[in-house]
């Protein structure tokens, strides 16, 4: 099935809207991809991609994705971010990732870990969504246990509520 | 008698002394004790006097059994300082002295040098007022465990006076962390009750969780990233030897055995959310308790097998649920405060210790079943991970101090805690182990 990246682009931006806007409801299976619409956006890469280009583009060089406290939702923000990972992904079958799920230090230890888990299935769902295959999506929740900031404060909590977008193969 | 005195006296500067170096030196826990109980039992331990050849031992076990009793907020030892006569035998108290002192209980005892490594310490407790003897007893043992012994002793006292059988001559495990990102490393310890003498158990340059015991005390369960994801495994303490019990899609976390370690609850989500499982550790067969989309975990028994506990926020935020063993009958348990996780149950069944949060700052509160109260026992803001003693007189919880975790030991009334640092770097994940059999 061949569907146009600017299409992709928009059913994406469309997913992480529906997504912020059931932010509210804490406990909820990721929501199902939604059927795309005609909207136009412009893209910043319309051409394809090579395997040089996760160190040179700077859509791809972009792996982290940051969510808000005890949510799994995904900003419009990381909506270019998702969709340039799920365009690669979709023109290098063989490539594979890894979306680390991680929580910051509040709440125990074990339930950050599914909270990780949350974090990252959303990822591989709005990836999916945008393209990419579910066999080359592979999550892994470190919970609280992998902090890249040791603060107790927001400012550093914020950094450590992510999922990290590992590539495993890029080809 | 004046020159013995001043040897002990000689002895116990010595093991003051000693003590930092080894906390240090052996990347060990500090102890303090950071408040006290006014209404504790007042007791006399009376430094044991040595008798044998040649220097008496590094460890000064009246000292172990001072702060023992001192620890467990029931009891309120006599300083060093106050104890002005050294009995070492009953018939040498003279009891006016310690009712002066306002003693309710005196004991009095020998270390004596058995020859080859070994020791026997002889020991006597008596009550003050009425003079009863309420033990004469001697434990034996290796003077390399001279700290174990005095637990013992220590244990004997606690059950003599409170009718419970004493639980400091127990083990526990945590998990060690130091450093960030690609330096971060990571160990499963295991120490006495008090935090000495730690030994590892595993170490990893990935994230180690959620240590749970054996009900023997020989293994540990326990969740390792070491394979790139989760699993969890089973590993004997003494030989080292270990298996992979789970390590299917997704999480493998939060292990529990059984009372009768024969089966393991444990929490997987086969890549989708975490249930509670339980495993046949015979025929690794799973039996799934709960299904729903939200996060179920950090599962634990009821002392009687019967029913699991466990956290979920299928209610939106996490609380304690309760299902039976074989499946069914999910109904929540906890209702104080905004959020409440990971918990731990006492011997009885009778209270469950909790992870409790309101406005995102966490403390340990202990829910008692019978009578519906909440107490909050902790004052920090990061406390989680409580863990029972086996005998429910202690809890051991951890804590984020500054920019580092520690671990606390509390009473289970909250009125004496002590702090466990480790010298570098943060300890978490706390499992207070089983009673010990003597030979393990």
């Amino acid at each position: 099935m061949k569907i146009p990246f600017r299409v992709l682009l928009t059913t994406v931006a469309a997913a992480a809207a529906l997504a912020a806007c059931s932010g509210k409801k804490a406990v909820k299976p990721p929501p199902p991809p939604p059927e795309a619409t005609t909207t136009t956006t412009t893209s910043t890469n319309t051409g394809r991609y090579t395997v040089e280009s996760l160190d040179k583009d700077p859509c791809l060089r972009q792996r982290v994705i940051y969510f808000d406290l005890d949510k799994t939702e995904i900003h419009s923000e990381f909506q270019a971010q998702i969709a340039c990972h799920a365009e690669y992904l979709r023109q290098f079958p063989g490539a594979k990732v890894t979306l680390e799920g991680n929580a910051d230090e509040r709440g125990t230890r074990d339930y950050n870990q599914g909270l990780g888990e949350r974090r990252g299935n959303a990822v591989s769902s709005a990836l999916s969504a945008a393209g990419a295959s579910t066999s080359q999506l592979n999550v892994v929740s470190y919970g609280e246990e992998r902090p890249v900031c040791r603060e107790h404060s927001e400012d550093c909590w914020q950094k450590n509520r992510r999922v990290e977008i590992v590539y495993t193969s890029k080809q | 008698m004046y020159q013995r005195f001043l040897t002990w006296l000689a002895a116990l500067v010595f093991a003051c002394c000693a003590t930092p170096l080894f906390a240090q030196g052996g990347g060990g826990l500090t102890l303090d004790i950071v408040n006290g109980n006014a209404s504790a039992i007042p007791i006399a331990v009376v430094p044991f006097q040595w008798q044998g050849g040649g220097a008496p031992p590094e460890t000064t076990v009246s000292d172990i059994i001072s702060n023992d009793l001192n620890r467990c907020g029931q009891f309120r030892a006599l300083p060093k300082t106050d104890i002005v006569e050294s009995p070492a035998r009953g018939s040498e108290i003279k009891f006016p002295t310690w009712r002066l002192l306002k003693q309710d209980y005196i004991v009095v005892g020998r270390v004596i040098d058995g020859g080859a490594g070994d020791v026997k310490v002889e020991f006597e407790l008596f009550t003050v007022g009425d003079q009863k003897n309420l033990a004469s007893l001697a434990i034996s043992g290796q003077r390399s465990d001279m700290r174990g012994i005095a637990h013992q002793v220590a244990d004997v006292i606690y059950e003599k006076i409170t009718s419970v059988r004493g639980a400091f001559w127990t083990r526990i495990a945590y998990v060690t962390a130091r450093g960030i990102g690609n330096n971060a490393s990571y160990a499963l310890m295991i120490a006495d009750s008090d935090g000495y003498g730690p030994q590892t158990v595993v170490s990893s340059r990935q994230p180690l969780l959620s240590p749970a015991w054996s009900p023997d005390g020989r293994k540990l369960a326990y969740e390792s990233f070491e394979r790139g994801s989760s699993a969890i495994y089973i590993q004997d303490i003494a030989t080292g030897a270990r298996e992979v019990v789970s390590a299917r899609k997704g999480i493998n976390g939060a292990p529990a055995f059984s009372p009768d370690g024969s089966r393991l609850a444990l929490s997987l989500s086969n890549g989708v959310n975490p249930d509670i499982y339980v495993m046949d550790l015979g025929s690794r067969a799973l039996t799934q308790l709960t299904r729903n989309y939200a996060i179920d975990t950090e599962p634990v028994w009821s002392p009687d097998g019967s029913s699991i506990y466990f956290t979920s926020d299928r209610g939106g935020k996490p609380q304690i649920y309760q299902v039976s063993a074989g499946g069914g009958g999910e109904s929540r348990v906890t209702f104080a405060g905004d959020q409440n996780a990971k918990s731990s149950v006492s011997f009885d069944g009778k209270k469950i210790a909790v992870s409790q949060g309101n406005k995102n700052m966490y403390h340990i509160a202990v829910l008692d079943r019978a009578s519906g109260s909440n107490t909050v026992i902790s004052p920090g803001n990061f406390d989680e991970s409580p863990s029972f003693a086996p005998n429910a007189s202690m809890l051991l919880y951890a804590a984020t101090e500054g920019s580092r975790d520690v671990l606390y030991a509390v009473s289970a009334d909250g009125r004496v805690r002590q702090r466990l640092v480790l010298a570098d770097g943060d300890v978490r994940s706390p499992a207070w182990g089983p009673y010990r059999q003597r030979g393990q």
